[in-house]
């Protein structure tokens, strides 16, 4: 006997619904876009773990430069690059706050690499979120120090070559050589099950921040559907293949003893 | 063996018709309205199977738009 879907749908049956900390603006990211998924953990774990009135998150410019319109905590909005450097001031001067930063990898691996590595090398107590999609998303698709060899983007219509352009930058295992890092880690949300584990680690990271363990850096292999010119399912796809073979999945530092 | 039914309601407004809640639902309950469009201009995910449902949360877990709830009961 099947039940009527009045009766399935009640309050007291709801297993997921939108996170309590996400407001109700309509995000601008493209359809599938993966920011938005990695948002929805953000707000997710800060309102898990009861930091509504501490966590401040800082902004950075690319796609997720408005993100302080989609999730109810503070935010202040940084320089192109600079998230870590007022990360580090705002958790200095307010040790007992949980601060963030959530940057693409222009932000973070192309201008902003100074300050990164040196927060980290300084060991912040701050977490760095930070979303590897190849590509300068929000300008155009132009190539990203993190674009593949012999991927196309609209600055490399050719594909990158790796003795004219470079190499692609793995920044997280420069992350993992400093001794001011306690936790490293890559993780993707193209699953439910990528999903759940890249909450888990976005958790560990908090704690991290709040427990003054040293600088947590949370790498998300991400999707730009518009950018690669692809479906988001194609993308997926594609970034399972190709991304995730440069890019593997999983722990690369943690000092933390479980 | 209890059966599990689920339920999922989705917020039409919000649905970017990005497909990957459909892509991930392991029953095929979802997919992308044909011919219909919501205010935005977006072809909305819909209950196309929604006897088919188990409740699983994938499709909302994977929704970057946040517009899936989920609903689950386990009949005894």
């Amino acid at each position: 006997m099947t039940m009527d879907f009045k009766d399935i749908i009640k309050p007291e049956n709801k297993v997921y619904s939108r996170p309590r900390l996400m407001t109700e603006n309509t995000m601008h990211y493209c359809p599938g876009c993966s920011h938005g998924v990695v948002h929805k953990l953000v707000a997710e774990v800060v309102d898990e773990l009861g930091l509504e009135d501490k966590t401040i998150g800082v902004a950075p410019v690319g796609c997720a430069v408005f993100a302080y319109n989609y999730i109810d905590i503070d935010w202040i909005e940084a320089a192109h690059g600079r998230a870590p450097a007022i990360a580090t001031a705002v958790k200095r001067l307010q040790p007992d706050k949980m601060v963030f930063t959530y940057q693409g990898d222009g932000d973070l691996a192309a201008i902003g690499t100074c300050e990164s590595i040196h927060a980290a090398n300084r060991g912040e107590n701050i977490v760095i979120i930070f979303i590897n999609n190849g590509i300068y998303g929000m300008t155009g698709g132009q190539m990203a120090p993190t674009t593949l060899e012999g991927m196309k983007t609209s600055t490399t219509p050719y594909g990158r070559r790796v003795d004219l352009n470079g190499y692609p930058l793995k920044i997280s295992p420069i992350f993992a050589m400093l001794d001011g890092t306690c936790y490293v880690t890559r993780q993707s949300v193209h699953t439910p099950a990528n999903v759940r584990k890249a909450k888990a680690a976005l958790k560990q990271a908090f704690v991290n921040s709040m427990e003054g363990r040293g600088t947590s850096v949370v790498e998300i292999v991400s999707t730009c559907n518009s950018g690669w010119k692809m479906s988001p399912a194609d993308s997926n796809k594609w970034m399972e293949e190709n991304m995730l073979a440069q890019y593997p999945l999983g722990d690369i530092k943690n000092t933390v003893k479980q | 063996m209890a059966k599990v039914q689920g339920a999922v309601t989705i917020n039409e407004e919000r649905c970017k018709g990005c497909d990957l809640c459909a892509v991930a639902c392991p029953t095929g309950v979802l997919s992308l309205q044909p011919k219909e469009v919501n205010d935005r201009g977006y072809h909305f995910a819909y209950t196309e199977n929604p006897e088919a449902c188990i409740g699983c949360a994938s499709c909302a877990v994977v929704c970057p738009d946040a517009c899936i709830e989920v609903y689950r009961v386990v009949e005894k």
